[in-house]
């Protein structure tokens, strides 16, 4: 009873649920491949446009499902505005040391930028007869701004759930500084990993897909080393990850989400085109348990 | 603002009657039980078991003795929010439901709170819960009402041995000093003073006098705030951000000067 490897093991677990596992899902997802279309647009080759357009396709649908999901999961969904509106004041609500308002935000402003992004892309793809709104995406002016800036904010949506996590008093999330970065890279190989997925399935196999594929490679190769490192800085605490926890992490994340994908990657002779594919859904699947185990393990304790 | 009031619990002379639960339940209108069903713990005669959204005072009944049983001793001890000066609560709440009184206590504004949650992660003794029928957040206020209209909060009204003690923080340091050095000289050289000082964020408007360990009660012996990880953390993020973009920008370019190199071939 006196053996607590920190004082973090007091606090109680705030029962966040499967719906904020799918929200840090397509939370990651949304960001993600929108900062990935971005790198593509801006230093990727014309032939590529129309795998930047995937992406920004996918990131959209997926913010607007991240948004319904936190509103789900609130005790009280209709009060969803009091994140950015103080309710008893009008004012605006904003707090920069709170991870969760700042979130908000960022989700709210990153959403704009989404949605030009996909109107655009749907423009250049002839499904909006708007030519103008063919200029919301680089190579221009306007279109570069916009991309710059809502990159960046794609990659806060992206990371700073893990952030959120470590600003709490929960044991693990808050016992190591690293969960942001291990959420950002992820979302990166998540995104990078659903993009080959449905490219190759909707014939958008652009050269840069070979490119996607590598960096994809590079980006799980960073979240294993980012991944022990999170082990590592938790110190005595990485003792409440032994258990069947731990063993999803294991054999869920490390093996099937990342040592697979590797494999696969650097040993293309194996299974031949389905190679591909196969690293792909398994980087998804890991980046999901990753989620499912960090959520729910830390509140389990 | 008024001078700031709280509490000081001294365990050592509660009695474990559970009359604070009871007159914070009534006072507070909250439901004897969660949906109207009544489960033994089996754990000593503690069934409340912890503080929750409908549970704002809860007396811990903790058991110490020997395999034999003929030797040991109770330790109770009636438990609230703390009210700390620097509330971790009230920190990181995202609508601004959480706000500190002209009391100095910490209060979650029910119609303001939307459910989210944040608050019961980052508070580290585990203090509050979601209460199902308002489907927000809630603990103690410290009775904000009755602190208006000039009453004192109505569990340590109801207190019959004065185990927990109503006043200012002043006031309340000054009297658990004086029974800390009464039970040392009495030979209880292991009573102390949890929360009193401005060591554990920046103090605790309800402090306990304890006899043992922290954590023997339940209680966090090094609490700290949850933005001790903030800054730390935002930095690794961008760090991993920039290593993102890099190896994008590497790998998107590398195949553009590859391909542009082999198309300028002739």
């Amino acid at each position: 009873m006196n053996t607590f490897p920190s004082s973090t093991f007091f606090s109680a677990p705030p029962d966040w649920g499967w719906l904020i596992v799918w929200y840090f899902y397509f939370g990651g997802l949304a960001g993600g491949c929108y900062f990935l279309a971005v790198l593509i647009d801006l230093f990727g080759r014309r032939e590529d446009r129309p795998l930047a357009r995937l992406g920004y396709y996918i990131s959209f649908p997926c913010i607007l499902i991240s948004g319904l999901l936190l509103t789900l999961d609130l005790g009280r969904p209709e009060r969803f505005w009091h994140m950015l509106i103080e309710s008893n004041t009008y004012r605006l609500m904003f707090k920069a040391w709170s991870p969760m308002s700042v979130g908000s935000w960022a989700l709210f402003i990153f959403g704009i930028f989404s949605l030009l992004a996909f109107l655009s892309a749907l423009a250049e793809d002839g499904q909006l007869q708007q030519p103008a709104a063919k200029s919301l995406r680089p190579p221009g002016a306007l279109g570069s701004i916009i991309a710059a800036i809502g990159g960046l904010f794609g990659f806060f949506v992206a990371g700073y759930t893990g952030v959120l996590l470590a600003v709490t008093n929960r044991p693990i999330w808050s016992d190591t500084p690293l969960l942001g970065m291990l959420f950002a890279v992820s979302a990166a190989s998540i995104s990078a990993a659903l993009m080959i997925l449905l490219a190759q399935r909707s014939g958008r196999a652009t050269p840069g897909l070979n490119a996607l594929h590598r960096l994809d490679s590079w980006v799980v190769a960073l979240e294993f080393v980012v991944l022990i490192a999170v082990m590592i800085s938790l110190g005595p605490v990485f003792r409440a990850w032994l258990n069947a926890w731990g063993l999803l992490l294991f054999f869920g994340v490390i093996v099937l989400g990342m040592l697979v994908p590797l494999a696969l990657y650097w040993r293309r002779q194996w299974f031949g085109d389905l190679n591909v594919t196969t690293a792909a859904a398994a980087v998804l699947a890991g980046g999901f348990i990753l989620r499912l185990v960090i959520v729910f393990s830390a509140q389990g304790v | 603002m008024a001078e700031p009031v709280g509490f000081y619990t001294d365990t050592t002379v509660c009695i474990g009657c559970k009359a604070c639960e009871v007159a914070c339940k009534e006072w507070n209108q909250l439901p004897s039980t969660n949906g109207g069903v009544n489960t033994l713990s089996g754990d000593s005669y503690d069934n409340t078991r912890a503080l929750d959204g409908i549970h704002w005072r809860h007396v811990k009944f903790i058991e110490q003795f020997t395999e034999d049983r003929k030797d040991g001793r109770w330790l109770l001890m009636s438990d609230v929010c703390k009210h700390c000066v620097n509330a971790p609560c009230l920190e990181v709440c995202p609508t601004g439901a959480i706000v500190r009184t002209e009391f100095d206590s910490v209060v979650i504004q029910s119609d303001a709170c939307n459910g989210c949650r944040d608050c019961i992660a980052a508070c580290p003794f585990g203090v509050i819960e979601v209460n199902p029928a308002s489907g927000t957040a809630q603990k103690c206020t410290l009775c904000y009402d009755r602190l208006q209209g000039g009453l004192e909060p109505a569990c340590s009204k109801a207190c019959p041995t004065q185990s927990i003690q109503f006043g200012t923080i002043k006031e309340l340091k000054g009297r658990a000093q004086k029974r800390v050095d009464q039970l040392q000289q009495m030979g209880e050289k292991r009573a102390y003073l949890y929360g009193a000082d401005e060591k554990m964020l920046g103090g605790l408007n309800s402090f306990y006098l304890l006899v043992d360990k922290p954590e023997v009660y339940g209680l966090p012996p090094d609490p700290k705030m949850p933005t001790r990880n903030l800054e730390s953390g935002t930095w690794f993020s961008a760090f991993g951000a920039i290593l993102v973009g890099l190896m994008g920008v590497i790998n998107f370019r590398n195949r553009g000067a590859s391909e542009n190199a082999r198309e300028d071939r002739p």
